[in-house]
């Protein structure tokens, strides 16, 4: 995955916010990553201090929130939690699932100073 | 430092856009990203931001679990040269300044990480639709034949459909030079270490190109099956090709990418008789990740199975002609 790119992206939405909303200091910022999403959290954190530093998120902890994989079962007719894209079903055991969510990559919220 | 893909400053290269650019402490930097996308690595904003003074109240002044007492809210107003000193100590969880009690606060955000990626896409892709362009975007392993492909493709549809191609890759302009020896215009974005196209890239590219209304957009992305999956460019498909010189597991290890498609291209099937690819595998594979999946087979050096993806691209064309006609363009 490109979690340079993620980081820079999550660095420049803080920034923008920054001018905006007039804060100078992040200390904590939450991120909400689906579970088929393909982040890799550990590369991400490893990312995120390394643009950060000397930015106003410098030093910034960074709290991932997970949301889980979501399908749609079409035996079963019902949406069911999958842990990755090519999970069976877990309550008949079926391939024939279609994603629904999972992937999302959002910054939730700031908490600054 | 290029803000979407994290490639250093100045390496990304769209033929005939460079230009000088000076920063602050006079070193002068070769810059190509143009107006808009791209931060120049600036410094962050401290030191030059104001305060304003007004109330938040959306909500972002609510309490929090983190008040870490013993912090000063007041200890800022140092070095801030030429700044406002206009502070404010009505945003924090007490709305008031009390000495002692952090003025830190809640800023909502709710956005997508590729925000800006995404409403840059949003307007290339409302853009194409006003011209009646039909874009797509081919994304594939390295090596794959996506340039083949293309020649072969322009080779076909010259003289009857207007074309123009965005070329994508870390280094050199081979590939430009190849789709431009068909006499179709084409253009080459160098991404320098980064790993896909992004949208901002393709609406600059896109403003060099000569391309009539009506005609049909090829985007060739970098050859990497991981990453261009999430950078959209505003095209109106992602075009997946896939050769049989690579394996049929392909769609199960990269997921992402075969699920983000519409269509799906099996290239070099001329070659399966001398290969242990087991082409229904690979099929059932891509129908598991995205069961919606469009998929075509074809050699593009024989012309086999050419006929096929000829007559989608020139549906695509017809479909975003007529649209462009209806809005009135």
């Amino acid at each position: 995955m490109h979690e340079m790119s993620l980081a820079e992206g999550v660095l420049q939405v803080i920034e923008d916010a920054a001018q905006r909303e007039g804060f100078r200091h992040v200390k904590e910022v939450r991120l909400e990553i689906g579970r088929l999403s393909g982040v890799e959290v550990e590369s991400l954190r490893f990312c995120f201090d390394a643009v950060t530093r000397g930015s106003v998120a410098a030093g910034a902890a960074l709290e991932i929130i997970f949301l889980p994989g979501r399908a749609w079962c079409f035996p079963c007719g019902k949406a069911v939690e999958v842990a990755t894209e090519l999970a069976t079903c877990p309550d008949c055991g079926s391939i024939e699932l279609q994603v629904q969510g999972g992937d999302e990559m959002r910054i939730k919220d700031l908490l600054v100073d | 430092m290029c803000t979407v893909c994290g490639c250093g400053e100045g390496e990304v290269r769209i033929e005939g856009g460079e230009h000088a650019h000076v920063r602050e402490d006079g070193t002068v930097f070769r810059h190509v990203h143009g107006e808009g996308a791209h931060d120049h690595g600036k410094a962050p904003v401290v030191g030059r931001f104001h305060e304003h003074p007004h109330t938040h109240a959306d909500g972002s002044t609510h309490a929090h679990a983190h008040v870490h007492a013993g912090e000063h809210g007041h200890t800022h107003e140092t070095a801030e040269a030429g700044a406002p000193a206009a502070l404010h100590y009505g945003l924090g969880p007490a709305a008031a300044h009390a000495p002692g009690l952090s003025q830190e606060r809640m800023v909502q955000i709710e956005t997508d990480i590729l925000g800006k990626n995404n409403a840059l896409a949003e307007i290339n892709r409302n853009h194409f639709a006003a011209h009646g362009v039909f874009a797509i975007n081919l994304v594939s392993s390295p090596g794959s034949g996506k340039t083949t492909l293309l020649v072969k493709t322009l080779e076909r549809l010259a003289g009857e459909l207007p074309a123009a191609v965005i070329e994508g890759d870390q280094q050199t302009s081979v590939d430009a030079e190849r789709i431009r020896a068909t006499g179709v215009p084409a253009i080459q974005v160098n991404t320098g270490k980064g790993c896909h196209l992004d949208a901002s890239m393709v609406g600059q590219a896109f403003e060099r190109l000569p391309l009539a209304a009506g005609g049909l957009l090829l985007i060739e992305n970098v050859g990497n099956l991981v990453c261009p999956a999430d950078f959209d460019l505003g095209e109106a498909h992602k075009v997946v090709i896939l050769s049989v010189t690579e394996g049929e597991d392909k769609p199960l290890k990269y997921p992402n990418m075969f699920r983000a498609a519409d269509l799906m291209i099996v290239t070099k099937v001329d070659l399966l008789p001398h290969l242990s690819f087991d082409l229904p595998a690979c099929l059932a594979h891509a129908r598991r990740v995205n069961p919606r999946l469009e998929i075509l087979q074809l050699a593009a050096t024989t012309g086999e199975g050419l006929d096929a993806w000829l007559a989608w691209l020139r549906a695509g064309c017809g479909a975003a002609r007529a649209r462009a006609h209806t809005h009135g363009h």
